[in-house]
């Protein structure tokens, strides 16, 4: 066990894997110096300057991972994934689908999220919803330095495509590139044990929640950095009483559906703290599963419901916080039993003209 | 052809030069958050481009914004509140500083990298069917020209023939990388390549910039397709304030402390061979040398020698006065509003 910083394990994991197999290679904008250690390691054979071309370099690296290479490419924030999704969407993640397994692609993107210190709605967006609606794409959010590494070697090892997400309030150069900037006493809500952490130095299985608190009232599901918001306020509402399991989902595809059902069973509430978009997205997905599985719970979530605004307060107020999650749970557990059937009339039909 | 009017060319440059000097000292002092791009470098494209704008024209921006902003017209106290997150900023907080947007002026920024050219594109096609005559201005720097958002909109605008004018600040850099180290081809070349008239420019020469637009933008106007302008600038301070790279180049110890973990690195066991991991070695030492190079004082557009423009110190003397008295002004406002 070695102690470390959040993105000094994902560093690791990726030197690991390059110096175990020499068809591992990074490339992306700006990773010489992003990953100057790698550069200064391995050298511009291996790690690769790329333009500002990420549809390109994305797309070359579906291509190059089809014909042999392990490429692990780094775009460097989510938000700007979208000018690539092709890539994705329609390669990467199709490959095995349409070769019914007979050729696949192993491939890493490696891309900094989340929001939480003020940059605006088009640079702090978590995103990880949108990408793991594509069937044949992985996607993983570590919320500590351990799963950081065990995650991502875990999808170096992976013969698919997966998108690892580091949320830059874990991330010390990300923060202090983007956040700080060297400024003095500029503060910023990060979770201690998701900045820094023992790190174990092996892999951590792709769709395996972890349960992070167990309790007996209520499930809170989440990822990211918004597990230690969960776990924060799960420690405040134990204080009243109300017994909180934290369940850390580290893997958004696949999915650890058995552990978020089996959770719901047994507490009957569960609530969903994801920083990502509230609909059509991971929250309404978890709902629909238990419900899938013959499961009655109450239901709530505390996510991100529109456009992150600029203003630092504004933006404070939009995102999951250890206040929203208190409030939610608490309501969750003064809610009554579901109403019973409505006598409202059926719903008017309405036919073409 | 325009008429050139010297002062307000001049009085351009400065008000830009002393908004973001503002605008610095706003971000120092931690009341405006995230990332903040000053255009120091740019100044002079800024102002000599927008010089050329008219009632009715249409501006997309990038991720550097403030000196077309400023150029427009758009209320200072608007944009300085808008980037202190102030409800009463130009988007009432919710924008920021990459994300500034004046319906009234008609125009616009996005932090997408590449994407202010077909943002561009459509505002041109919008004016070609509702105001012919108007051009739309499309800026970006060199590293979004690689970018395929960019690359497609050469094609689009010319077999449109949309009265689109693309520019091109070149500051050599994009974000850390030395934008030469991933470019192929000569830029101006490129763009003539899919039948735009392109010309090169010194980015850091007001007048040179005022006249390639004026050209450019003669025949944008006619109706006789897009334009692109390619103005080699600077960037005095990095990629963004706070820029690593810019203080360790600067900073002993920040560089040192750099220094240590790369050169560590360079020497684990298992990796690439020895010539590859010195020549990495070598390249970063490049990087940084050029990059502290780039910083001199030597770049700064706004620093122009007496009787450019034909304006004697007496007269450079007042604008910079009164230029200093409407910024301070402005910052008074906004900072006020905001508290």
């Amino acid at each position: 066990m070695t102690r470390m910083i959040f993105e000094e394990a994902i560093d690791l994991a990726i030197a690991d894997a390059m110096a175990a197999d020499e068809r591992v290679l990074l490339l992306g904008l700006d990773v010489p110096m992003l990953r100057a250690g790698l550069y200064a390691r391995f050298g511009a054979r291996r790690v690769l300057a790329a333009p500002i071309s990420e549809g390109a370099y994305l797309t070359a690296a579906v291509g190059a991972a089809m014909a042999g290479l392990r490429p692990v490419v780094e775009i460097m924030m989510v938000d700007f994934i979208t000018v690539a999704l092709d890539a994705l969407l329609n390669h990467a993640a199709k490959l095995e689908a349409f070769t019914h397994g007979r050729w696949r692609c192993p491939l890493v993107v490696r891309s900094a999220c989340g929001a939480g210190y003020g940059d605006g709605g088009q640079h702090g967006q978590a995103l990880w919803g949108l990408l793991a609606s594509i069937p044949g794409l992985g996607v993983v959010v570590p919320s500590t330095p351990d799963d950081a590494y065990g995650l991502t070697a875990s999808a170096l090892a992976h013969d698919g495509p997966v998108v690892v997400l580091e949320h830059k309030l874990l991330t010390k150069n990300w923060l202090e590139f983007v956040g700080s900037g060297g400024r003095p006493g500029l503060s910023f809500d990060v979770p201690a044990a998701g900045h820094e952490g023992e790190v174990r130095r092996a892999p951590v299985p792709l769709g395996r929640a972890a349960c992070r608190r167990a309790g007996d009232d209520v499930t809170l599901v989440s990822l990211g950095v918004s597990v230690h918001r969960a776990l924060a306020a799960a420690a405040l509402l134990g204080a009243e009483g109300i017994s909180c399991e934290v369940l850390d989902l580290r893997s958004v595809r696949p999915l650890d559906v058995d552990a978020v059902v089996a959770s719901a069973r047994r507490t009957g509430r569960v609530l969903v703290v994801d920083e990502d978009y509230r609909q059509f997205g991971l929250s309404g997905e978890i709902a629909a599963l238990i419900a899938e599985h013959g499961v009655s719970a109450r239901f709530a979530r505390v996510c991100t419901d529109d456009t992150i605004p600029f203003a630092r307060h504004l933006e404070e107020a939009a995102l999951p916080s250890v206040g929203r999650i208190v409030m939610a749970v608490r309501r969750l557990l003064a809610e009554r039993a579901r109403a019973t059937r409505s006598a409202s009339a059926p719903c008017a039909v309405e036919t073409a003209p | 052809m325009s008429d050139l009017d010297r002062e307000g060319l001049y009085r351009s440059l400065r008000r830009i030069h002393a908004f973001e000097e503002a605008v610095r000292s706003l971000w120092n002092e931690g009341r405006i958050s995230g990332e903040m791009h000053l255009c120091r470098g740019e100044e002079a494209v800024a102002a000599g481009v927008m010089a050329h704008h008219r009632e009715g024209d249409a501006v997309s921006c990038d991720h550097r914004p403030h000196g077309q902003f400023v150029a427009r017209g758009v209320p200072l106290v608007d944009v300085l509140a808008e980037l202190l997150g102030d409800e009463r900023g130009l988007c009432a907080g919710r924008g920021g500083h990459m994300h500034l947007f004046s319906r009234r002026h008609l125009i616009a920024t996005t932090g997408i990298v590449g994407a202010p050219a077909p943002l561009g594109a459509g505002f041109a096609l919008a004016l070609m069917r509702l105001r012919p005559g108007a051009a739309a201005f499309a800026f970006g720097g060199d590293g979004a020209a690689n970018q395929g958002l960019f690359l497609e909109t050469l094609n689009l605008a010319s077999a449109w023939r949309l009265p689109l004018l693309l520019v091109c600040k070149d500051n050599g850099w994009a974000v850390t990388t030395w934008s030469k180290d991933v470019s192929a081809g000569d830029p101006v070349a490129r763009a003539r390549a899919f039948g735009l008239v392109a010309e090169h420019v010194d980015g850091m020469d007001p007048l040179a910039v005022w006249h390639a637009t004026d050209r450019l933008l003669a025949h944008v106007r006619a109706g006789r397709g897009p334009a692109y302008l390619h103005a080699r600038c600077a960037r005095l301070d990095g990629h963004f304030l706070g820029d690593r790279m810019v203080r360790a180049a600067r900073d002993l110890h920040e560089g040192a402390d750099m220094g240590r973990v790369v050169v560590q690195s360079a020497t684990e066991r298992r990796g690439g061979r020895a010539r590859d991991r010195a020549r990495a070695l070598l390249r970063m030492g490049r990087q940084v040398v050029r990059l502290k190079r780039g910083l001199g004082g030597g770049n700064d557009p706004t620093r122009l020698p007496p009787g450019t423009l034909g304006l004697d110190a007496g007269a450079r003397r007042r604008i910079d006065d009164e230029v200093a008295a409407e910024i301070g002004a402005a910052v008074r406002a906004a900072t006020q509003e905001a508290a």
